[in-house]
């Protein structure tokens, strides 16, 4: 990739604006409320838009890009089901606790309403997630700055050995994010989150135009992809008859159920942007605000993967290939997507029946260098440094707060003044960053362990819903009954992926590593939504169990935590637009007809 | 005081759209072979341009109403 001036000029008024508005706000910091929590005093439009942004890491626009080139308009699901419900549920029913109780965090929520070893359990084995996730993010962005050869230029005119290109952008990108949130802490996360946001959307939605206009519009890209790529619902009857492998069960169940809710409803990293709200209402409409443009979001990160495949077939030479060395042979990718190449022999890699395996991931740099010229391009390149950098900052925030409320000041140093957890907060920004930079490059090292990593997350992750919808919405709920309910859930989640595994792998990291072999599935997105079926399903059933056989707590302990013993919010004074309700019914109706229309 | 988030988006967008846009005017026409002969840095610089010009438009008209409006009481801020 060639960037001229232009492109470097529009990069660096990016970062002095993300560096300027951390410098603005660091006069408002005075208390841990202010850093942690923005001070409780964000518009709701700007929670939503943050809401929406510490989600779209890169891998997401990446990600979704490359699923889009392999799945077609199919990879909506992980928005119009994935997301959209659980965005609206937790506005209108979730949020009345997670603000009206006035926790901190997620984990205080449930020492709140559970126990302390509940609080613990999902403070701890959150803070490491976060840690890590925000590492895997790291990494990923150096490697596509390696990857395009952004660096590869101004290194050479410096005469500096390009391997250091990978540990600058590592460097670099740490320093960004930790000089912005140490400054202003929350809120400057939440500013940049926004003004992220814009700049994605600005960014890649002249992609989609010119990708549009280039194939002739969406009634020929229709007809230039197989028809199971512009159509979501199509063929969901069987996981035979469409590309994911997945029946519509096991999409509704375990994406749009258990997955989706168990993201969306507790996790902290995005739930901290909405208790950041200066209101009850505010805090409710922050989800629901956010829902409007995620439902949109397959038009600017899908389509762009859509289009990568339908572009003919022969690539400009602008294009790059996923290795440094070109390819000499006949060209075996698909449009814009170029074939894997295997790096010791430099040839396309192939898989069992001899078809080239496909690089999907290049999807949006490729659609970038292939459509922009420079100065839009700085643009895009800029867009895209600013979405790895908002996963980042998301992780960092939310690490930083669990961290310092939920393990320092309840098992370190309890009773200590405002002003000492305030230092702890940048304290925890600082080591929270170098974490993730260790994390960053023991994924260089040890790719198994991250691939690990994240499936014990998953397993951990995957029962949180059951936990609280059972401590939300059933008073009898008991501590024990969330704390050992969580574990056997994750039992159960490591259980199904250790007895079963996605047809054409081998017994491993990708699931049947207990020796036996029960159940294959037809692909591995089927086996995740299942294993998470069935780690909710246990964790459920195992709350009820044993809350039923444990003492409850006292009715007016409760109150403010549970639905039942809780005063619902009113809203009749605020404009009809404004409410949680309707706003909610709003989007459901959207979300149906926009399904509707791609079915 | 509060810093109104539309004044920093506003001005960021302004000065990249008239980035791209003085360069999309001055530029060689050649290098947009690539984006199917239009001219996008100018186009897209517009775009931004406007874009960025309405939101400290917005962001002006926000101050000059103060912004702290109570959003869960509106009428008391009516006088």
């Amino acid at each position: 990739m060639n960037l001229t001036t232009i492109d470097w000029i529009i990069m660096l008024v990016y970062f002095a604006f993300v560096l300027g508005i951390g410098l603005v706000l660091k006069r408002r910091v005075k208390t841990s409320t202010d850093f942690f929590l923005a001070g409780r005093a964000i518009p709701a439009w700007i929670c939503g838009l943050a809401f929406l942004s510490a989600n779209l890491g890169a891998q997401e626009v990446i990600g979704m890009a490359a699923s889009g080139a392999k799945y077609g308009i199919a990879t909506s699901h992980f928005y119009w089901i994935g997301a959209i419900p659980a965005m609206v549920f937790v506005g209108i029913f979730m949020m009345p606790f997670y603000y009206g109780s006035r926790a901190r965090s997620v984990p205080e929520y449930l020492r709140l309403r559970f126990d302390e070893k509940t609080r613990g359990l999902n403070a701890i084995s959150f803070a490491t997630m976060t840690v890590f996730s925000s590492g895997i993010s790291m990494y990923a962005m150096a490697r596509l700055i390696q990857t395009l050869h952004i660096l590869d230029e101004p290194f050479q005119r410096l005469s500096i050995a390009p391997q250091w290109i990978f540990h600058v952008s590592i460097v670099f990108s740490a320093l960004i994010v930790l000089a912005y949130i140490l400054l202003g802490g929350l809120s400057s996360a939440i500013y940049n989150e926004v003004l992220q946001f814009f700049l994605i959307v600005a960014g890649f939605s002249p992609l989609v135009w010119l990708g549009l206009e280039n194939v002739g519009g969406w009634n020929e890209l229709t007809k230039r992809v197989p028809a199971a790529y512009t159509h979501s619902w199509a063929g969901m009857g069987s996981p035979q008859t469409n590309p994911m492998g997945v029946e519509w069960f096991g999409l509704v169940m375990g994406l749009g159920f258990v997955l989706s809710f168990g993201y969306w409803c507790t996790d902290f990293l995005v739930v901290q942007r909405a208790m950041a709200a200066d209101s009850m209402s505010a805090a409710r409409r922050t989800p629901l605000i956010a829902a409007v443009p995620k439902m949109l979001f397959p038009f600017l990160v899908i389509l762009p993967g859509l289009i990568a495949i339908a572009v003919p077939a022969e690539p400009p030479p602008a294009v790059v290939a996923s290795s440094s060395n070109p390819p000499q042979h006949r060209y075996l990718g698909r449009g814009l997507i170029p074939p894997k190449i295997d790096d010791s022999t430099g040839r396309p890699k192939l898989d069992e029946n001899g078809h080239p395996v496909l690089d999907y991931d290049l999807a949006i740099p490729n659609m970038l260098l292939h459509y922009f010229p420079t100065g839009l391009l700085g643009l895009g390149v800029t867009a895209l440094l600013a979405s790895f950098m908002s996963g980042m900052a998301g992780n960092v925030t939310a690490f930083n707060t669990v961290w310092t409320y939920d393990i320092y000041q309840s098992y370190i140093r309890p009773n200590a003044s405002d002003q000492h957890y305030l230092a702890m907060g940048r304290f925890a920004t600082v080591f929270g960053i170098a974490l993730s930079i260790a994390a960053a490059y023991a994924a260089t090292r040890f790719n198994n362990i991250m691939d690990m990593l994240q499936l014990v997350f998953a397993f951990v992750n995957a029962p949180l819903f059951a936990t609280f919808l059972l401590g939300m919405f059933w008073k009898r709920a008991t501590g024990h009954g969330a704390f050992f309910g969580l574990v056997s859930g994750t039992a159960a989640a490591a259980l199904h992926h250790g007895l079963t595994l996605p047809s054409g792998a081998v017994p491993g990291i990708k699931g049947a590593w207990l020796g036996s072999l029960l159940h294959v599935y037809p692909s591995e997105m089927a086996q995740n939504f299942w294993t998470a079926i069935w780690a909710w399903t246990t964790c459920f059933a195992m709350t009820i169990v044993i809350s039923l056989a444990t003492r409850p707590r006292p009715e007016e302990e409760l109150t403010g935590l549970v639905y039942s013993l809780t005063e619902r919010p009113r809203e009749e004074q605020l404009a009809w637009y404004k409410r949680p309700l309707a706003l909610g019914a709003g989007v459901i109706a959207l979300t149906l007809v926009l399904n509707l229309i791609f079915r | 005081m509060r810093l109104d988030i539309r004044l920093p988006i506003g001005a960021l967008f302004t000065v990249l759209g008239v980035l791209l846009a003085v360069y999309g005017l001055g530029s060689n026409t050649t290098i947009y072979q690539k984006s199917l002969g239009i001219n996008v840095n100018l186009v897209w610089g517009t775009v931004l341009l406007v874009f960025g010009l309405a939101m400290i438009l917005l962001a002006r008209r926000g101050l000059s109403r103060g912004f702290k409006l109570d959003r869960e009481h509106p009428a008391k801020t009516k006088h």
